[in-house]
């Protein structure tokens, strides 16, 4: 069956899928440790050595669900180094995330070298598309469980941020330091912890990189995406909600150039690969402001000073 | 600067190589190898014969240049590791440039292709300073985009529209022909790009230590309330940092295109830019400093492959080691002003 340009849209959509969560997982994280007053800018780090570490326990072990597990592991200890160096006076959180940045990347790198070759198993996914005969449509509605994770997740994390005294909390933090001293908070400890739980996720998303889609473990898995999610929190203005419909927005974007190439459009291929992060720039450019600060944020981040 | 802030600084900076090297230490152990003897390897195939320095100080040159890019913008208090990019659009635009001169003399040619990759990298990132300014767009996360995009950019220019079909391996832009490439410093078998990261280094010290721009910058980076209130040019301060920091960048592409591999590739985009983001904080952004950590680092550089050949430690066995040198030179920050040693008598009344 001919689809034509449908099937570029279903690819797209069914990309979008699928790409998207490891921007949803990053900008779930990221928006936990934005809204305690902090910027980790190292989750693109923290995404590379999820994916690795992932992989290899999955590997050595035979389950995929281990590997998200340590996964999300390894992304907390990276998290809680940032948390606790931040803690101290004058540190600039950061320059810290770029710093971390570079030692998840290098820790993967170095500890990944095994594990280029050998084959893991994958996280299972739903078939949504059975009743269809057509083999697009059919790969575009395989859902991983880990999007169905994630999609349950971002309503809950906004429910618990606005509705619980663990939220409010956190949100105090990030809002009113000094008011949440007062009412006897620990401000460092209440970040650490974010961060560190913003690390968790972080890492849970490089998992679904190498153990669903691509599914394999190489040195350029990630390219950036980490990065493009922590831009997307902006732009989701620090709503959890927000950042589930902007992460599939961006995995749209990211799965254009493949889309297009499967119809045989092969022109200007790394162009169109560059798509997501042009689209990341205009979006921050576009609710950025010179005059206020950004609408929504959380008055203690250093960004949106 | 007083002699006190100059030893607080190296002795910060001497505290955090220390406790990076001890927990390199301690990585390593953990593979059953000797940290004493990968530490001897470290240093013989950074600075032990004559080949492995002259390898140092090649690797240095584009660090110091990259380094410049985050720290130039620092003293005006932005954080731009926009290095990466501003070096590939730097390349990029000096193959465009002398691939256009073909024929042309060569010492002209040389140094149109030095301004415009200079030109080429200094806009790059000039454009995320005005952005910052005008836009309020925040520069560390735009600088970052822009580095992927610039290699998209190249990639795409690369494999299709400069594509040399001669060159099989891998995809290589046109060469820049061999008339137009540098030469190296006499009697040795560095190129002649160490003179300009040096000199970059050194011209951006006068300008900051001895100009009354530098010293606005410096108003600006420490308070900007206080420069407003002055009413000091902020945005020809922001926007004239961010052009000469993404210039020298620029420049180390220029440089890495027209001594070392004569085209453009995706070998220009092999983390020049980000090392020198560890650079820049590593010298606590100043341009003097900056030239002897990136002779260090560059020594780290070089030795990743004596590592790899000695103790089969992975390439990426220096990407940890400068990994862990970054957390703790910014954790060291928390030290400084701290001890009083190092703080001339009358303040400490």
């Amino acid at each position: 069956m001919e689809l034509g340009w449908w099937g570029v849209l279903i690819a797209v959509a069914g990309g979008a899928v699928r790409v998207s969560v490891p921007y949803l997982f990053v900008s779930l994280g990221e928006t936990l440790t934005e809204r305690s007053g902090r910027v980790n800018l190292g989750l693109e780090g923290t995404l590379v050595l999820g994916a690795m570490s992932g992989y290899g326990v999955a590997y050595l072990s035979g389950s995929p669900w281990l590997g998200v597990l340590v996964a999300g592991s390894a992304g907390a200890a990276l998290g809680l180094v940032h948390g606790l160096v931040c803690n101290l006076p004058r540190v600039n959180d950061i320059a810290v995330g770029i710093a971390l940045f570079l030692l998840g990347t290098g820790l993967a790198f170095y500890l990944g070298k095994p594990f280029i070759q050998p084959v893991a198993p994958r996280l299972p996914h739903l078939e949504l598309g059975a009743w269809s005969a057509s083999p697009p449509v059919r790969a575009a509605l395989e859902i991983n469980a880990l999007f169905v994770v994630g999609a349950l997740l971002a309503p809950l994390l906004g429910w618990a941020l606005f509705n619980t005294r663990w939220g409010l909390v956190v949100r105090t933090v990030g809002d009113n330091a000094d008011a949440a001293r007062a009412l006897g908070y620990s401000v460092r400890g209440v970040r650490a912890a974010s961060t560190t739980a913003g690390g968790f996720l972080a890492g849970v998303g490089g998992s679904f990189l190498s153990l669903y889609y691509p599914g394999t473990w190489n040195e350029g898995l990630s390219s950036g995406q980490g990065l493009m999610a922590i831009a997307l929190v902006i732009f989701a203005r620090w709503s959890p909600l927000r950042c589930f419909w902007v992460s599939l927005l961006f995995g749209g974007a990211t799965a254009l150039g493949p889309a297009l190439q499967s119809v045989g459009i092969t022109a200007h291929y790394y162009l169109l690969n560059a798509a997501p992060y042009v689209l990341t720039l205009t979006l921050l450019i576009w609710s950025s402001s010179p005059r206020h600060l950004l609408v929504g944020a959380p008055s203690e981040l250093t960004i949106s000073r | 600067m007083r002699i006190g802030a100059w030893a607080e600084t190296a002795a910060i900076s001497a505290a955090a190589l220390l406790s990076s090297l001890a927990l390199f230490g301690i990585f390593v152990a953990l593979r059953g190898l000797d940290p004493l003897d990968v530490y001897a390897t470290l240093f013989h195939g950074a600075f032990g014969t004559r080949f492995s320095l002259e390898h140092t100080l090649t690797q240095s040159a584009p660090l110091m240049l990259t380094a410049l890019c985050t720290a130039l913008p620092a003293r005006a208090g932005l954080l731009v590791i926009g290095g990466e990019g501003a070096l590939v659009i730097g390349g990029v635009v000096t193959v465009l440039v002398g691939v256009s001169l073909a024929g042309a003399p060569a010492p002209l040619a040389i140094a149109a292709m030095c301004a415009a990759g200079a030109l080429g990298g200094g806009l790059w990132v000039g454009a995320a300073g005005a952005l910052r300014h005008w836009r309020g767009v925040n520069e560390t996360i735009s600088t970052l985009l822009l580095n992927y995009i610039a290699i998209a950019v190249m990639n795409h220019l690369v494999t299709g529209p400069i594509r040399d079909f001669a060159q099989v391996l891998k995809p290589a832009s046109w060469p820049i022909g061999p008339d137009f490439m540098l030469g190296e410093l006499p009697g040795t078998s560095i190129h002649w790009g160490l003179a300009f990261g040096v000199a970059a280094c050194v011209g951006t010290w006068v300008l900051m230590r001895r100009t009354t721009f530098g010293f606005a910058v410096d108003i600006l980076g420490g308070n900007a309330r206080a420069a407003r209130m002055a009413g000091l040019p902020i945005g020809v301060m922001i926007l004239t940092t961010s052009i000469l920091g993404g210039a020298a960048a620029g420049l180390a592409g220029a440089i890495e295109i027209i001594a070392v591999h004569g085209f453009a590739s995706a070998s220009l985009a092999v983390g020049y830019g980000y090392t020198g983001i560890l650079v820049a904080f590593l010298a606590r952004q100043n341009p003097l400093a900056v030239v002897v950590v990136a002779i260090l680092l560059g020594g780290i550089s070089a030795s990743g492959g004596l590592l790899q050949r000695r103790f089969g430690l992975p390439d990426a066995a220096t990407l940890v080691l400068q990994g862990m040198l970054f957390v703790a030179v910014l954790a060291a920050n928390t030290l400084a002003g701290r001890f009083r040693v190092f703080r001339p008598r009358t303040a400490a009344a």
